[in-house]
């Protein structure tokens, strides 16, 4: 294995260490803990964890995201618990990931760009307009269609790839954020004073109580 | 030259240590608090948890919610500084179709800095394995010998477990130990689901403090017949802070809860004034007189890319097993034309990794659960020690060495790939289904990984690289790797048996159960348990090392890493090394006393 295979490019690496600077006075006047900030070069190999930054350019078009929202919102919709994926950032979490310099990020571009176009020509064939301007009803068409590779036909086989794809992107955008998490009931990260492990309420649950 | 303490450089000191990491800094804790003027080499940067550590931070503050990349392979927040895989401008090669992984980081403190903080007492079998069963090599001690130094470190770093009494799984001495955590709902429901396939389920053993550690008695048990030295550790020891059950381990730790050795070794050892440390010095070759004596090692500063020569009396290797084969293959010389300690042709051989296998399974039981906080100390509450002994010395079984079960899933932390390809399960429901969905299933999945001992063999070593340097102009690490019947069998049996556990939770298993070894076994150096490079043993012919980790062949030069290592049995290395590097500093202080250095 050598080191010249899957690290971030040079001129990524450039645009790294110029976007540390740049956000370095911000940080400093915003926040105390700016002072904190260790003198050590960051690199992609050696961010500051504490201060996170994405050095890389988003590269979605407004269009692109426009389809983009209007698909995260018929995977992840409002109800009654928490918001729509669109609400919470999720496209432009989506647009962070596929515009990242690294192989797996890469190769999602592909599948995501690919598929916001062929989601928009096959809503166009089907429906005469783009994929944002359908329909509920027409929208849910065509995501049955491709909501699950072993069920999906033929034709569709490329659709059910970039939708799995799509979901599980939107998914980890989504239950990320505070609201996501507190949908799902994540309720942890917070300091305690001892671990006291399962409530009676769990151990009943599990049948343990 | 950065260097982290406020007194320059020595001309020359009593000891130089090689490595900062769980084996540099234990013998540089001993020996700075003996007395010792030590010298530090770390070929990584500077690095300060308190201040670095991302504590409570979430993973929708990262970039790409905090997942692995290149860059980062254990995720945005982990530790690892200039590291993992792969290190920027320091390659490594392999044999063809050997893809051995080796695991660097480039920083302080090493990789103690985010690892999986598991500490397990290697037992009497592990100590005399070919005794046992034929194979392999017995180490030229014994459990025994070993055990008053398994006490001293567990008391030093702070380590939960409790004692069960079980075979080849060692208790500690009454009141070593720090209480176990409560177990969480999975772990209770994995318990009950191994009772009857005979698989124990007991508190497991790792470098966390649950509670904080007693700074009036432990360090004058450490230094008896040094106050000093135990004031000194007590100054420290009282700024640790029990684990508040949050933020993942491999971060790092603030609060110095967890073991690392920059928040727990280093800052006594700077404390005493008897450590320099340099940092970015970046060993390349140990210097020796004309009688064959070490004299000192040579490094590149990796600000400037000078060489320089630092000299010491003694020479301590404790670089990682690999990186200190590399060191000794590159100390050549008319003396040593096969490189330094390297007699006996054993430096670099007989390296070893653990094996490592995984499943995944979905436990129905857990759907729906209310919510609760189950962080706790992040990793690991319960585990299963290997427990098929009896089974293997009356030859039943078509392997020959145990492994244990680390397992963990749950209501953890959501990150990058929370619910990820849950339409397995759901079928590909989308829009208010598909939310439901994941409130059902979140936080029901558990992975049971097994970690099994692998014997040692003479195809698997590392050598020097003819064709390539490093940016340093150091020459690379070639690796060459086979494993034997045994680690696949044992792979294999690691599968059936955590499907079986997962069927026993009443779950359904989501991952392949494989019954070919060879698709289901990590690759070689995937779990970082590099050991045995410069193994140690009784006879001088066929090892590189004595028990005391002393060269055989240059007697002010010792190696206390995982090199030493004769076997490696499944409990996980590290609380080894740390024991064997004090019991190695003992024997340097003693030896250093008596002139023999």
């Amino acid at each position: 294995m050598s080191d010249q295979g899957n690290k971030i490019p040079r001129r990524d690496a450039l645009k790294w260490l110029a976007s540390a600077a740049a956000a370095a006075p911000v940080l400093a006047t915003g926040k105390a803990t700016a002072t904190e900030t260790t003198a050590v070069p960051r690199t992609s190999t050696d961010p500051d964890l504490a201060k996170p930054v994405v050095p890389w350019n988003r590269i979605l078009t407004e269009a692109e995201l426009k389809t983009l929202a209007s698909i995260c919102d018929v995977i992840i919709p409002e109800d009654e618990k928490s918001p729509a994926a669109s609400t919470v950032g999720v496209p432009e979490f989506i647009n962070e990931w596929v515009s990242a310099p690294y192989p797996t990020q890469v190769a999602d571009r592909q599948t995501i760009r690919g598929g916001l176009s062929w989601l928009n020509t096959e809503a166009t064939q089907r429906f005469d307009q783009e994929f944002a301007s359908l329909k509920p009803e027409q929208q849910t068409a065509i995501c049955d269609d491709i909501a699950y590779l072993p069920k999906t036909k033929p034709k569709h086989r490329f659709g059910a790839l970039f939708f799995a794809k799509l979901r599980d992107l939107t998914a980890t955008g989504f239950y990320t954020t505070s609201q996501g998490m507190k949908d799902i009931g994540y309720v942890g990260n917070m300091p305690l004073t001892k671990f006291d492990g399962p409530p009676p309420a769990v151990m009943k649950h599990l049948g343990l109580a | 030259m950065p260097l982290i303490t406020n007194s320059k450089t020595r001309p020359e000191y009593d000891v130089i240590v090689v490595g900062s990491g769980a084996a540099g800094s234990m013998t540089a804790y001993v020996l700075a608090q003996s007395g010792v003027k030590v010298l530090m080499l770390e070929a990584g940067r500077n690095y300060d948890p308190v201040k670095e550590t991302p504590m409570f931070q979430y993973p929708k503050d990262a970039p790409l919610r905090g997942a692995p990349t290149p860059d980062k392979p254990f995720g945005f927040y982990d530790a690892t500084v200039d590291g993992g895989w792969t290190v920027p401008g320091e390659p490594y090669t392999s044999d063809n179709g050997v893809n051995f992984m080796w695991w660097r980081a480039r920083m302080l403190g090493g990789r103690t800095n985010h690892w999986g903080r598991i500490s397990l007492r290697m037992g009497p079998y592990d100590f005399k394995p070919r005794s046992r069963d034929g194979l392999g090599l017995d180490w030229p001690m014994t459990y025994e010998d070993v055990a008053p130094y398994y006490d001293r470190v567990e008391s030093l770093i702070g380590v939960y477990g409790d004692n069960q009494g079980l075979e080849n799984t060692p208790d500690s001495p009454e009141g070593i130990l720090q209480p176990p955590p409560k177990p969480r709902g999975y772990e209770l429901l994995a318990k009950k689901a191994c009772a009857p396939m005979g698989v124990p389920v007991i508190p497991a053993h790792l470098a966390i403090l649950t509670r904080k550690q007693n700074h009036l008695s432990i360090p004058s048990k450490l230094h008896p017949d040094n106050p000093k030295a135990a004031a000194t550790l007590a100054e420290e020891m009282k700024k640790r802070m029990a684990c508040y059950w949050a933020t993942p381990c491999g971060r790092g730790c603030s609060i110095k809860a967890n073991f690392q050795s920059t928040t727990v070794l280093l800052p006594p050892a700077i404390r005493t004034g008897n450590l320099d440390i340099i940092t970015d010095a970046m060993v390349r070759e140990v210097t020796i007189d004309k009688n064959g004596k070490a004299t000192g090692v040579h490094y590149i500063d990796r600000e400037t890319r000078r060489d320089r020569h630092a000299v010491a009396k003694v020479v301590v290797l404790a670089a990682s097993g690999c990186e200190s084969a590399r060191i000794l293959l590159n100390s050549k010389s008319t003396l040593f034309p096969n490189g330094l300690a390297n007699s006996s042709g054993k430096v670099g051989k007989y390296l070893m990794d653990t094996v490592g296998a995984k499943v995944t399974g979905q436990i129905p039981a857990l759907e729906n659960s209310p919510p609760h906080n189950e962080d706790g100390a992040s990793s690991m509450h319960m585990y299963m020690p290997w427990w098929m002994y009896k089974e293997q010395k009356a030859g039943k079984m078509n392997f020959a060495r145990g492994y244990h079960i680390e397992f963990g899933g749950g209501r953890r932390m959501p990150e990058a790939g929370v619910l990820k390809g849950l339409e397995s399960e759901t079928g590909g429901s989308y829009g208010k289904k598909f939310k439901e969905d994941a409130r059902r299933y979140y936080g029901t999945f558990i992975t049971f990984a097994g970690r099994g001992e692998m014997i040692p063999n003479e195809d698997s070593y590392c050598d020097i690289d003819p064709e390539m340097v490093d940016q340093w102009g150091i020459p690379v690490l070639k690796f060459h790797w086979k494993w034997s019947e045994h680690e696949l069998n044992q792979t294999a049996h690691m599968h059936k048996t955590f499907a079986e556990i997962i069927t026993g939770m009443g779950g359904k298993v989501t991952t392949p159960v494989e019954t070919d070894g060879r698709k289901a076994i990590y690759k070689p150096g995937e779990i970082i348990h590099e050991v045995g490079t410069t193994c140690m043993g009784e006879d001088s012919k066929k090892t590189v090392l004595n028990q005391y980790c002393q060269a055989w062949d240059v007697k002010n030069l010792f190696v206390t890493d995982g090199g030493p290592f004769v076997s490696n049995a499944d409990k996980n290395p590290t609380l080894t090394i740390m024991a064997l590097a004090w019991r190695s500093a003992d024997f340097i202080m003693d030896s250093m006393k008596k002139g023999e250095l």
